[in-house]
């Protein structure tokens, strides 16, 4: 259901929609964002410029935030309970190869509790 | 004892207020002139200022290493290995420095890195320095005249980007076998951990000819990305998340180059019931066992964070382990008798916390822990969060996603069916834990779960000699044996001819 300019199983926070709007105009573009799993930075949304990762049929489409896709893997969208996530921003460096929320912030997401849904 | 943190008046280690880049044997400022700062985790207080590189940077590092890669890859083994020896005395030499300083900088007990994190680095670059000594080509006789020479030869210069958790040793386990087989290395540390590595540069610095070993600092977005797409590298390595993991990968095949990764992992710890048997140093051991998802404040790709306990014996068994658990020494991480230390940076003790709440949202006990402990003095502000257990099922998302923090997620299991299964209920394939007394039982286990390292009656040991690497979404590539030196080799072969007969075709 839409809520806050997004569609899908992912909302965001107003911090969250005003660095990915500020994001994608200091980039002229979009950006994506894939929900990440396992080791140090595991478990944040990695942030991308657009296209950056090559997706495959393992990837699923979780929603759009913002005109910014988000993305998981479905093995592992399934595995977690196939969770609703909420974007948010928080100090702190991002992991990885993310892109940052802005200066000293990183893009974290929150989860509602799992809904289960029978398919 | 306790050891003065780095900087003070009494300290094994000095700060400066700041660092900088070190390529081609010399300290370098990063092109952008811009510096970022490394908080202490134990404090949250600044520690230094250290470079936030760009990709000219990157550029700059490669061509050291480039310049550098000629020399060191026509060095003789013996040549090779006697650097590699000497980084390794050199090392041990400055044990505590290094481990002072690489607790300061992770929040790892000094009693871990002094036990643990600095001998195995030293003990990697003596074991890759003898197994490069030890290796040799191979010949094969096609036919009487004809045969085929095979010779290992460098790749040339190499990315290698490592993680937070073990900074060290992580270098060192990427070091030692690209130097061991003659290639260059341009490394990047992790951004939360850029500092101790540079103090090990400063130890070992000079040892290593200028150019073999470049480390820069700063964003993965930047410095990482432009490590690791660029055309003048011969390979990646890379240990962290997985995602990342997959970008990297991605990048290679536009390079047509080779990578090694080592990703995440949701680790079971299998006990059975036979470990109750006797009260004796073999169950003290399971328990110790159990409670080390705790060592390295649970930063660590292979936690043990799944236990899976058979039912049986799972109130006594756990009630011991609890005890144990409680007894843990949370606190300065230079006070030898502290057991556990902070996390790494805020973020990891935000993620944890939303994961304890997650979990018992979930429906699972919280059997202890659970919060941010009081540490009180300096370390009020640090980034301390108490050892954890959560007793659910294993299909809780806190069974199925790394945490990476002491949150252990506890479960029962009624037969070796049904403890197999569950072990490997999950994504990830790098470690694993059995234990029992009956070793044939241990045998079926450990061949039958899918994971690239199944510590039998042990857990956490990481000796140079041993294959560690994941099956599944966790990696490619076996480190800490000398296997990973053909990960940092090309073969050429050369097919001879010693007949003097033609083909007869033309």
């Amino acid at each position: 259901m839409p809520e806050n300019g997004t569609v899908g199983r992912v909302t965001a926070t107003r911090a969250a929609r005003r660095a990915i709007a500020a994001l994608c105009a200091s980039r002229g573009g979009p950006v994506m964002f894939v929900q990440s799993g396992g080791c140090c930075d595991g478990s944040d949304p990695m942030c991308f410029p657009g296209g950056e990762l090559a997706l495959g049929d393992g990837d699923m489409l979780v929603g759009v935030v913002e005109g910014c896709t988000f993305h998981t893997d479905a093995a592992q969208y399934e595995a977690l309970g196939r969770p609703f996530y909420v974007l948010d921003v928080e100090e702190g460096a991002p992991g990885g190869f993310s892109l940052a929320a802005g200066d000293g912030l990183h893009f974290v997401t929150r989860v509602k509790a799992p809904r289960k849904q029978t398919s | 004892m306790k050891y003065q943190p780095p900087g003070r008046p009494g300290s094994p280690v000095d700060v400066a207020p700041r660092y900088e880049n070190f390529i081609g044997g010399k300290w370098q400022a990063p092109s952008t002139g811009q510096y970022s700062v490394d908080l202490c985790p134990a404090t949250a207080k600044p520690l230094c200022e250290v470079p936030k590189s760009g990709a000219e940077d990157i550029e700059l590092a490669l061509d050291a290493a480039h310049s550098a890669k000629d020399a060191w890859g026509e060095a003789s083994t013996a040549q090779r290995a006697a650097v590699l020896n000497k980084v390794a005395d050199a090392i041990d030499a400055h044990r505590e420095e290094l481990a002072v300083a690489e607790s300061w900088d992770n929040g790892k007990p000094v009693r871990e890195t002094l036990a643990a994190d600095i001998p195995l680095a030293a003990d990697h670059f003596r074991y890759f320095a003898a197994a490069i000594r030890a290796e040799e080509s191979e010949i094969t006789e096609i036919d009487k005249d004809l045969i085929a020479y095979h010779f290992h030869e460098p790749l040339g210069v190499v990315g290698q980007i490592i993680p937070f958790n073990f900074p060290l040793l992580m270098a060192a386990w990427k070091l030692a076998p690209a130097l061991a087989a003659g290639n260059t290395s341009v490394l990047k540390p992790a951004s939360p951990t850029p500092w101790s590595i540079l103090k090990l540069m400063e130890v070992v610095g000079d040892i290593l000819p200028p150019g073999t070993v470049n480390v820069v600092g700063g964003p993965g977005a930047e410095i990482g990305k432009a490590l690791a797409t660029n055309k003048r590298i011969a390979k990646v390595a890379f240990t962290g998340e997985t995602t990342t993991g997959r970008l990297i990968m991605q990048y290679a095949s536009q390079n047509i180059i080779p990578v090694t990764l080592e990703l995440g992992g949701k680790s079971p710890n299998i006990f059975f019931n036979d470990v109750a048997a006797a009260d004796d140093d073999f169950l003290n051991k399971a328990v110790e066992g159990l409670v080390l998802y705790a060592f390295n404040k649970g930063e660590v790709c292979t936690c043990p964070s799944r236990a899976l306990i058979q039912e049986d014996i799972y109130e006594e068994f756990m009630g011991r382990c609890l005890e144990r658990i409680r007894a843990i020494k949370q606190g300065d991480p230079l006070d030898t008798e502290t057991m556990i230390g902070p996390q790494v940076s805020k973020q990891q003790i935000e993620k944890i916390a939303s994961y304890v709440e997650i979990g018992v949202k979930e429906g699972a006990e919280l059997l202890t822990g659970g919060h941010r402990p009081t540490v009180g003095g300096e370390f009020t502000d640090g980034y301390f969060y108490e050892p954890t257990v959560l007793k659910g099922h294993n299909k809780m998302r806190v069974f199925q996603e790394e945490i990476f923090g002491p949150v252990l997620a506890v479960t029962t299991f009624k037969d070796e069916a049904e403890a197999l299964e569950i072990a490997n209920d999950t994504l990830y394939g790098l470690g694993a834990g059995v234990w029992s007394r009956d070793t044939r039982r241990t045998y079926r286990m450990g061949r039958a779960i899918k994971a690239g390292r199944v510590w039998t009656n042990c857990y956490h040991q990481y000796p140079a000699g041993a294959a560690f690497g994941g099956y599944k979404v966790s990696g490619i590539g076996r480190e800490t044996h000398k296997m990973m030196l053909e990960h940092y080799s090309q073969t050429k072969n050369l097919l001879v001819s010693y007949s003097d007969k033609p083909l007869g075709l033309f």
